[in-house]
């Protein structure tokens, strides 16, 4: 009886574990077989040619320029209206009815799925404002999207700034607001950077939202502004994978393209995860 | 005296800001409405919530004998199989998350688990596209072998993908639920007697249930209105069925495939909006139930 309880801990401990290494494994193993194979696709011609030959040959440099504006987009959006969002909802709100319904609103935001901001961008911004399919368009639709996540990484930012820091402030005589732009986002800047860059990584990674709204399979031109039309590394992906003639070799071209996607937006998201944890043990108070 | 003139300002400024996104949450929902009116104009909503056949281009022949479009909104083909592939990764998804989520909060020792959270966060940012592309290549392949039938690409092949993408979410929110069941509890369990197993399987995952159903709930939410995977890897096929290996063609992965082709104003564009606007009620729904869930536990601790 002794033997089966500790034998029966030991077994399901042993399966939880096994748990772990089933999604770590699975893991490595996408990362590992997109790396594999998109590496020999991968030269510097792809990385800053514009497609050739109906997407068989040349490079992604026009989807990875379009990738990198949409995302600095939407975040050019979403920051401030974020950043005091979260202010107002730390520093200046007391807790009340009001404040319970801005968090049901920006959690229910959050709970809204990527296609159904694509079509909302696209009623409103494509079509009733009239922007078309372009880079206006598909930022705002990306920055509506981002806003929650930065909204409350800047709210936990905030709330882990020591209530002293704000009261010493206030003695001294300052306004709520001087104590706030002075003493407490100074202090929380890192934080709240790192709730940036991951936001930064979400909207690089979104197709849904931005395929009405912005991007198109292909185009030689290069942007020339916030009413052009532009290619994106995932929508790419995705036409490369499901639209056109050659299978076999547009194919090997997504291969390179999700490899290019994977490494930004790990790269940032890596980015983000090594800035918490170095604050966190770098922290003073 | 300009100081308290700045305060007073600043406040209701600040506050409009925070209010935005609910305005911005009514704006989608007034804009989903908008555009699906005419559709439940046109069409009759009893045909959209019980027809079995979606085929907006289908053409009949009238009395006249000439061919005009007679096209078919049925919903239940898309519901359906937004249903089955968004439960069955949840029942892929679940007992992986719970492992992970009682081996994180009771067995890892810290070192390990400052390893293991950060890598599962990079799972959750890995773009639903990335999963689609590896779910098409990879996959689809195995699935396919596994059972040799012709194409894998299917609503078994969608459900593992989306699993996958499902697991960082409900681990997370599970394990946060486990964490916080009050120490006494897991101390007097073990005080009785118990093994830290029977202490972790008849305490404090009883104790956290509320806490894992939300972060089922949660879950749901995310997993159906989940777009690039099924779009990809679900197969399209909008036939009414219950087979997991045969193609699906899910709510999400019908507006995504279909708004390209749809005329601008016409029926068929409302009647996605239509979807979306079901979608939405669907997703916002559930995350409200997560929340209340959630809500009422935290209040009987305090």
């Amino acid at each position: 009886m002794k033997f089966s309880r500790k034998f029966r801990q030991g077994f399901w401990f042993a399966m939880s574990g096994v748990s772990i290494v089933i999604v770590l494994g699975m893991l490595g193993l996408v990362i590992g077989f997109i790396i594999s194979k998109g590496a020999d696709v991968i030269s510097w011609e792809f990385l800053t040619d514009v497609p050739h030959k109906a997407m068989t040959e040349g490079g992604i440099w026009p989807a990875i320029l379009g990738t990198l504006l949409l995302s600095l987009g939407s975040i050019v959006f979403a920051l401030p209206l974020g950043l005091f969002a979260a202010i107002y909802l730390v520093e200046y709100s007391r807790d009340g009815k009001l404040r319970r319904w801005i968090r049901v609103g920006v959690n229910s935001l959050s709970g809204v799925p990527s296609v159904v901001f694509g079509l909302f961008g696209l009623a409103l911004f494509v079509n009733f404002l009239g922007f078309g399919a372009c880079i206006l368009a598909g930022s705002l639709t990306l920055g509506l999207m981002v806003l929650p996540t930065i909204i409350r990484a800047t709210e936990e930012a905030l709330k882990s700034i020591p209530m002293s820091f704000r009261e010493a402030s206030l003695a001294l005589g300052a306004t709520r607001w001087n104590t706030t732009v002075r003493v407490v986002l100074p202090a929380a800047v890192s934080q709240i950077l790192t709730g940036v860059i991951l936001a930064v990584g979400r909207a690089a990674g979104e197709t849904a939202p931005i395929m009405f709204t912005a991007a198109v399979f292909f185009t030689k031109r290069l942007p020339t502004g916030l009413f052009s039309k532009v290619m994106a590394l995932p929508y790419h992906i995705y036409a490369l994978m499901t639209e056109g003639t050659h299978p076999v070799e547009q194919t090997a071209m997504a291969y390179g393209t999700a490899l290019v996607l994977l490494m930004l937006v790990l790269l940032v998201n890596g980015a983000a995860i090594f800035f918490r944890i170095r604050a966190r043990k770098g922290k003073k108070w | 005296m300009t100081r308290f003139t700045s305060e007073t300002v600043v406040k209701p400024l600040l506050g409009f800001f925070a209010l935005l996104s609910l305005v911005f949450l009514a704006g989608i929902l007034v804009t989903l409405l908008t555009e699906s009116g005419p559709f439940f104009g046109e069409y009759d909503p009893l045909k959209f919530f019980t027809g079995t056949q979606w085929y907006p281009t289908l053409q009949t022949q009238n009395e006249a004998g000439e061919w005009v479009s007679n096209p078919q909104f049925g919903l239940l083909p898309l519901l359906t199989a937004s249903l089955q592939v968004t439960l069955l990764a949840l029942v892929i998804a679940l007992p992986l998350s719970l492992g992970a989520a009682v081996f994180l909060a009771e067995i890892a020792p810290p070192a390990l688990r400052e390893i293991i959270k950060p890598l599962i966060e990079l799972l959750a940012g890995i773009p639903s596209v990335v999963f689609g592309f590896i779910g098409m290549v990879l996959v689809a392949p195995f699935i396919k072998d596994l059972f040799g039938i012709p194409i894998g690409l299917n609503g078994l092949s969608a459900s593992i993908v989306l699993a996958f993408m499902a697991f960082p979410t409900i681990t997370s929110l599970a394990e946060d639920a486990i964490s916080a069941v009050p120490h006494d509890l897991k101390e007097a369990s073990l005080a009785m007697g118990a093994n830290r197993w029977e202490t972790v399987s008849r305490v404090m995952v009883p104790a956290a249930r509320s806490g894992i159903y939300s972060a089922v709930i949660l879950g749901f939410g995310r997993v159906i209105g989940e777009t690039m995977t099924v779009l990809m890897v679900a197969g399209g096929g909008a036939a009414l069925t219950i087979n997991p290996l045969s193609p699906l063609r899910p709510m999400t992965a019908t507006i995504a495939l279909e708004m390209g082709e749809a005329v601008q104003g016409g029926p068929h564009y409302h009647a996605l909006f239509a979807l979306a606007l079901l979608l939405l009620v669907i997703t916002l729904a559930f995350n409200l139930l997560a929340e209340r869930i959630r809500g009422g536990r935290q209040e009987l601790q305090r």
